[in-house]
């Protein structure tokens, strides 16, 4: 509970009949109530979502409608999938330790985290270049473009998201996260884990639907 | 819980200290990159006000080609220059171009950031009760990127290809080939620029409204005691939220296929006879994506006005809202329906005609919750003690638009009656009346409603009046004769129709349409002199003009940055407590407790009187820090 407020009970203070001096107020009754921040987060994440929902099902009603081009995913790309998918372990021992105030470890698997970020975004980039050498174009085939053009996008996510751990890395190298001060870093975590998953997913679904 | 709502409070403790400072603060913090929800809320309305006057006069000059096909408008040269061809007459490709931007501006700048970017940012922490927005610098931004965004659209205007010409839905091919016609060449580029810009600060804005609703609600305001207002933004911004992102990959697919050469939406197409290299693509897949977003569009610019007029009419009929839980349940029917009918756009693409019919049956459920809605507002008005302020008289208006619009939309949504309404003036007839006059009557009730809170006067009620009747007489005599002319089978979007001797006999009934556009324009100027010279001369305005019930009316007459001086009020009521039997006056506001009035409670609400004392045990002691 913040400073300035403390929970009494109401007869106690009918009998000091303070009551003049101090306004009393109804317990307020929020039934969802959470850090703004955090909330309009969440949100983001929900408009994300439906960003790249819109994208998948382009490519499901346009592949029902024929003339799609079959090709390997790029072996990359199962190599980024494990990168991202170990950022995620390195963001959630980071998130770990800023709640144990060990700044030190927080440092260093920020760091980690966000150079796993930067790898993942060329592993993407040369993905691009093995599906070119299979003759996998952006320019062609609907199929090839819908997988650059949803990975383009989601890498630009991943670049937002790599910014955000820099700033995080340089509020830890400040002390200026630790565990009475979360808010930054949980929301950082949590985007990290939404673009890892939201990888994960798309990965899953260009493996099935070619 | 408690923790966040106390929190809130020290924070918001230390803003009132340094607001003497932001007083002195210069003219640019103070008026232009100010995060004060009121004045943002201000940019928007004369923003969204500019924007509506030109999208207005866009659609006067296109009336005169149709009303007046004959017409030498050498007149218009000063202004039109090089799109009036050598014998004073409208360039047909100008004529695109300027339906498609009346449609633009009127849907997304005028009624999607005029109407939710003023009302959403004025009236949701007034009428929660909430010193800010959530993010006062994201609500900021979210003005500058509309700013943005009308400066690119405005651009476009002048440029030598001219704006966008591909109507305001965009289709490819049209809009992807910069071969079609000259407005998809850099106009559509600008056009899919400035759109981008536009939803991201729709997105900001939308985060922003929902936090705040949900997050910020002063003590006492449970979901319950929201005003309908509130209730309306809300899903508006979750709608917001949940279908521009749709648009924007729609358009980036758009981008991609333009200037990339990608074939997203293009296939077999030959120009001159020659055949262009993109293959594979469909153009039916971007009307999949553009409807998914443009169809809950519609009730994105919808509900706000519903929500306005709600509020206007229960304050001025002086009688609750009927069934208030009717109402919001409604709104959240509308709001999931619109999501699944987006097809009813497309019926006449090829589509499985099962499918038309899924869609056909999803389409005919919409009208279910909109009688509701209608049924509840005749029933608030049903022997009220009804005020017939301009306000009043605007929501009014708003319902009749409503039910003649909607019933329209019966038709239209049966895909059997479609292929023959499809794209005709029909259409135009039926999405004027249901969204752009109702939507726009619900703006301009809430700007006479809440005028006095925003510049502590009052518009001229005998101006408003005038006002209204010309309008809505105006109205009536523009979209009405359109659904003749529809019947009859006239294509929207046509340049001219003198070619086609079936529409010779309508000639008499364009001219009453267009000359009824002219004198609906000319009654806005009326409108536009009351509100300018109301904000210096106006009437000074009370406290709380209309006698209503919502919070934002115990604000002091001119509110600063944190809205009330002092703590911000507790709520103990729903806001409709208009004409309560027993009680004093004919309403109560939403900051008296039911200990107060003990005339004229309910017997459930005495219970609730014990909650107000605060006998469940644990209650929060708020020491006062000044
Ligand atoms: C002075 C008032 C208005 C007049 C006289 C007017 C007139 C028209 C006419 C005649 C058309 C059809 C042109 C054609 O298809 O060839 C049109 C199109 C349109 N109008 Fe209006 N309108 C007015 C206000 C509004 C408002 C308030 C809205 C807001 C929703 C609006 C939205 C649209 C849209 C979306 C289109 C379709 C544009 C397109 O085909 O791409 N209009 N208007
Ligand atoms: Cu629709």
């Amino acid at each position: 509970m913040a400073k300035g407020s403390k929970k009494i009970n109401w007869n106690s203070i009918m009998e000091k009949s303070v009551r003049s001096e101090m306004k009393i107020v109804e317990e307020p009754k929020k039934p969802i109530a959470m850090h703004p921040k955090k909330f309009a987060m969440w949100l983001f994440m929900a408009s994300v979502m439906m960003l790249f929902a819109s994208l998948t099902s382009a490519y499901i009603v346009r592949q029902a409608e024929g003339n799609w081009l079959y090709f390997e995913l790029p072996l990359l790309f199962y190599y980024t999938t494990a990168i991202i998918a170990v950022s995620s372990v390195t963001m959630q021992v980071a998130y770990f330790a800023a709640k144990k105030d060990n700044t030190g470890v927080v440092k260093i698997m920020v760091l980690i985290t966000s150079v796993l970020g930067v790898l993942f975004l060329i592993g993407q980039v040369k993905g691009w270049g093995e599906m070119a050498r299979q003759g996998v174009h952006f320019v062609g085939n609907p199929s090839g473009s819908f997988v650059i053009a949803i990975s383009f996008v989601h890498g630009l996510h991943i670049i937002s998201a790599v910014v955000f751990l820099l700033i995080v890395l340089n509020s830890a190298i400040r002390l200026r996260i630790h565990s009475k001060n979360m808010a930054q870093m949980e929301m950082c975590t949590t985007y990290w884990h939404f673009l890892g998953a939201l990888w994960i997913y798309l990965f899953i679904f260009f493996l099935i639907n070619r | 819980m408690a923790t966040i709502d106390i929190h809130v409070h020290t924070e918001v403790h230390h803003h009132d200290d340094h607001e003497e400072h932001d007083h002195h603060g210069n003219f640019w913090t103070s008026y232009i990159f100010c995060q004060d929800h009121k004045v943002i809320a201000k940019q928007f309305l004369i923003t969204g006000m500019a924007w509506a006057l030109i999208g207005g006069v866009l659609s006067v000059i296109f009336r005169l080609q149709l009303g007046f096909p004959d017409a030498k408008l050498e007149w218009l040269r000063p202004l039109l220059g090089g799109w009036l061809t050598s014998d004073g007459k409208i360039d047909p490709e100008f004529y695109l171009a300027l339906v498609t931007m009346h449609g633009t501006i009127m849907v997304f700048f005028v009624l999607t950031a005029g109407l939710s970017g003023t009302f959403s940012n004025f009236l949701i922490p007034l009428q929660v009760g909430a010193r800010d927005m959530a993010s006062g610098f994201m609500n900021m931004l979210s003005y500058w990127f509309f700013f943005l965004s009308s400066a690119v659209m405005f651009t476009s205007l002048f440029i030598s290809t001219g704006p966008a010409g591909g109507g305001w839905t965009v289709y490819p091919p049209l809009s992807a080939l910069p071969q079609a016609v000259q407005g998809s060449g850099l106009g559509m580029t600008l056009w899919l620029v400035s759109m981008a810009l536009f939803i991201v600060s729709t997105l900001l804005g939308g985060i922003n409204y929902i936090t705040t609703i949900i997050n910020m609600r002063t003590q006492g305001m449970s979901f319950t005691r929201l005003p309908l207002t509130i209730w309306a933004f809300f899903f508006t911004a979750i709608i917001g939220l949940l279908s521009f992102p749709v648009l924007f990959g729609a358009a980036l697919l758009l981008i991609f296929d333009r200037s990339f050469g990608t074939s997203f939406y293009l296939s077999d197409i030959y120009i001159a006879g020659e055949a262009l290299p993109h293959v594979g693509g469909s153009p039916i897949l971007f009307q999949h994506l553009f409807w998914f977003l443009g169809h809950p569009e519609v009730y994105i610019v919808l509900l706000p006005a519903l929500g306005i007029t709600s509020e206007i009419i229960a304050t001025n009929s002086r009688k609750p809202i009927f069934g208030y839980k009717a109402m919001v349940g409604s709104m959240l029917f509308i709001t999931i329906l619109s999501f699944v009918v987006w097809a009813h756009h497309m019926f006449v693409t090829g589509m499985n005609p099962f499918l038309g019919s899924i869609f056909t049956l999803l389409t005919l459920i919409i009208a279910v919750p909109s009688a509701v809605k209608i049924f509840n507002y005749v029933t608030t008005l049903w022997k009220g003690n009804i005020k017939f302020t301009s306000a009043m008289m605007f929501s009014i208006g708003l319902v009749s638009f409503f039910l003649t619009g909607g019933i329209t939309g019966l038709f239209l949504g049966n895909s059997a009656v479609d292929i023959q309404l499809h794209d005709t003036y029909f259409v135009v007839a039926h999405f004027h009346l249901v969204m752009g006059s109702a939507s726009f009557f619900g703006m301009i009730a809430g700007i006479y409603h809440w005028f006095p809170k925003m510049f502590g006067r009052m518009m001229d009620e005998r101006l408003g009046s005038i006002h209204f009747w010309m309008t809505f007489v105006g109205v009536y005599l523009v979209f009405f004769p359109m659904h003749y002319i529809g019947i009859a089978g006239f294509p929207r979007r046509y340049y001219s129709w003198t070619n086609f001797e079936t529409f010779s006999s309508f000639a008499d009934l364009n001219m009453l349409v267009s000359i009824a556009a002219i004198v609906t324009l000319s009654a806005q100027f009326i409108f536009l002199f009351n509100f300018f010279y109301s904000i210096f001369r106006g009437r000074l305005a009370s406290a709380n003009p209309w006698d209503s019930n919502t919070i934002e009316w115990t604000t002091p007459r001119h509110p600063k940055h944190g809205n009330w001086p002092g703590d911000i009020p507790t709520v103990y009521r729903w806001p409709y407590d208009y004409s309560k039997p027993g009680a004093k006056e004919d309403y109560i506001p939403q900051t008296i407790p039911y200990s107060e009035t003990p005339e004229s409670n309910l017997p459930h609400e005495n219970e609730l009187i014990k909650l107000e004392m605060g006998n469940t045990g644990a209650i929060v002691i708020d020491e006062k820090k000044h």
